[in-house]
């Protein structure tokens, strides 16, 4: 049984990490691209933003001044079970968020839409996301927190079979000109892509490809891999480097994930994580141990499941 | 590496002679006191004629588009942990009469503002834009910042809309965007890479599917 008190202040840790501390993946990404940068202002950029990070580490301080819109993903072994359940485990994510906005401190960037109404910690009407998935076995529950930042980087496309890879590399390219320009979708980034499903879950796939895949993961499948690597380094060859200046450095990494869609259609998302990629990741074991992660590690085999049945359900 | 950019410390309230020195792709620091204001603040003086708070620009002619990633202790001191810009496109209704409000000669934000912007507004009140860096340097500017001085309308705009005037000190990097004859760093880049845009495209083609926006007449048809 894991309790809620467990769960709170793990929460509240990973609020913290994520807002602070860059993940290795990204910052290992980063440092290839300010080692192959030539562009001088975009070099510039590049080496301030790595002084940035050591600056965030040292004092303790959030990374960027736009903290992002706090999100949580829980994923729970087929075996947890939480003391209070999971009203009481979205009550402690909730206080957590709001405890995080003060404490570390965060920007209160959630607002109501329409009234602009602030409570200054980043809870409200669905604020923060809570999403859930499962795991055959195990009695274990793995949080993690996303601060997605950006108003900017982010489209979606109806395309068709007919419009094909090429009409996927076209749609990819215009949305990292659209928003590369003046650097408005903060790159050098991750880049996710959402191919398929229903528009709703076009968008869930590729903001989760963007937020929950680390730089170097692949996908399983050759060909998409293939396609991942191919168009990171289209993104890479439009010319521009970070805020827009003349460069190399658009795409730290292209992840790509796929869903069953309608048969007429090849819906497409593009998600850009910013170059403050906030997440953090922990797994709280039924015994109460903890264990702090950077890779959400969340598309498992059975999160790709195409089958009816699986095997150690 | 980045070596041949010019690196310059100016003052908040800064001389005629330092804005015109500046040339558009210096990296500038700093000192003195900047004040925050955006849509909030430009709504509430401009729209609703409330008078500023403090006497511009003899305490600060540093305008940043910011909300800072602070809060306010009960005893009313102030935690304050990373500062980073926001979009200044966004504000570009406001920016002329602001200009003239406020005396604001540097305008610190994220992205820049249009050309337009610059012609119509910044040049005429010989101010110039400063662009914050990656855009995520909000730890190192949160280093310059050296103390809260002030916070005004707090409970009329809420934290993140509030004005929020700080003491800084070598804050900093930013980059000059556009400088007193209205060039812009953005515009320069913008068509030095457009021009490699065709070959960038080359293997792709557009969706059969259009969509509005892609053509401006609703009488079209997008197949």
């Amino acid at each position: 049984m894991i309790t809620i008190d467990r769960l709170q202040a793990t929460a509240e840790e990973l609020m913290r990490r994520a807002a602070i501390e860059i993940p290795d993946d990204y910052l290992t990404g980063l440092k290839a691209a300010a080692a192959a940068e030539d562009g001088d202002l975009s070099s510039f950029v590049l080496d301030a933003m790595l002084e940035n990070y050591d600056a965030a580490k040292e004092d303790g301080r959030a990374m960027c001044g736009d903290t992002g819109c706090p999100r949580w993903y829980v994923k729970m072994g087929n075996e947890a079970r939480i003391d209070g359940g999971p009203v009481a485990l979205e009550a402690a994510l909730r206080r957590a968020t709001a405890n995080a906005t003060s404490a570390v401190p965060l920007r209160p960037n959630r607002v109501h839409p329409l009234w602009r109404t602030d409570h200054d910690n980043n809870v409200g009407i669905g604020a923060p996301e809570i999403e859930y998935g499962f795991e055959p076995g195990g009695d274990w529950i793995d949080l993690t927190t996303v601060h997605k930042g950006g108003l900017f980087g982010t489209d979606y496309r109806m395309l068709f079979p007919s419009d094909g890879i090429q009409g996927i590399k076209r749609f990819f390219l215009d949305s990292l000109v659209a928003f590369g320009k003046r650097g408005l979708a903060c790159q050098p980034a991750i880049i996710g892509i959402g191919l398929g499903g229903s528009k709703d879950a076009c968008m869930v796939l590729g903001k989760r490809a963007a937020c929950l895949r680390v730089v170097g993961d692949r996908n399983p499948d050759p060909k998409i891999a293939a396609l991942e690597d191919e168009l990171k380094v289209l993104g890479n060859n439009i010319g521009m480097g970070a805020m827009g200046f003349v460069g190399k450095s658009m795409v730290i990494d292209c992840n790509i994930e796929v869903g069953y869609c309608h048969t007429g259609g090849m819906q497409m998302s593009v998600h850009a994580f910013c170059l403050s990629s906030r997440r953090a990741v922990a797994r709280i074991h039924g015994d109460g141990r903890v264990e702090y992660r950077t890779n959400p590690d969340w598309f498992t085999d059975y999160q790709r499941r195409e089958t009816v049945e699986w095997p150690q359900a | 590496m980045a070596t041949g950019l010019r690196k310059i410390r100016l003052s908040t309230t800064p001389t005629d002679e330092a804005l015109a020195d500046l040339q558009i792709g210096d990296i500038v620091y700093l000192d003195g006191t900047i004040f925050t204001a955006r849509e909030g603040v430009y709504m509430r003086v401009i729209e609703d004629g409330v008078d500023l708070p403090l006497d511009l620009p003899a305490v600060s002619a540093a305008n940043f588009h910011c909300s800072p990633a602070a809060t306010q202790h009960e005893d009313g001191s102030f935690a304050l942990g990373a500062v980073t810009a926001t979009a200044s496109f966004r504000f570009s209704k406001w920016i002329g009469a602001w200009l003239a409000a406020s005396g604001a000669k540097l305008i610190i934000g994220k992205g820049g503002m249009s050309p337009e912007d610059y012609r119509d507004h910044f040049v005429p009140h010989g101010a110039i834009y400063l662009t914050t860096v990656g855009y995520g340097t909000g730890a190192l500017l949160g280093r310059g910042v050296k103390d809260v001085c002030d916070l005004y309308w707090r409970k009329e705009l809420g934290l993140a809309q509030a004005m929020w005037v700080l003491k800084v000190e070598n804050f900093g990097p930013f980059i000059v965007e556009s400088d007193s004859q209205g060039n812009s760093l953005f515009e320069r880049e913008n068509t030095k890479i457009a021009a490699n845009l065709d070959a960038a495209y080359e293997g792709t083609k557009p969706a059969v599917l259009k969509r509005f926006g892609e053509t401006d007449d609703r009488k079209d048809e997008l197949i």
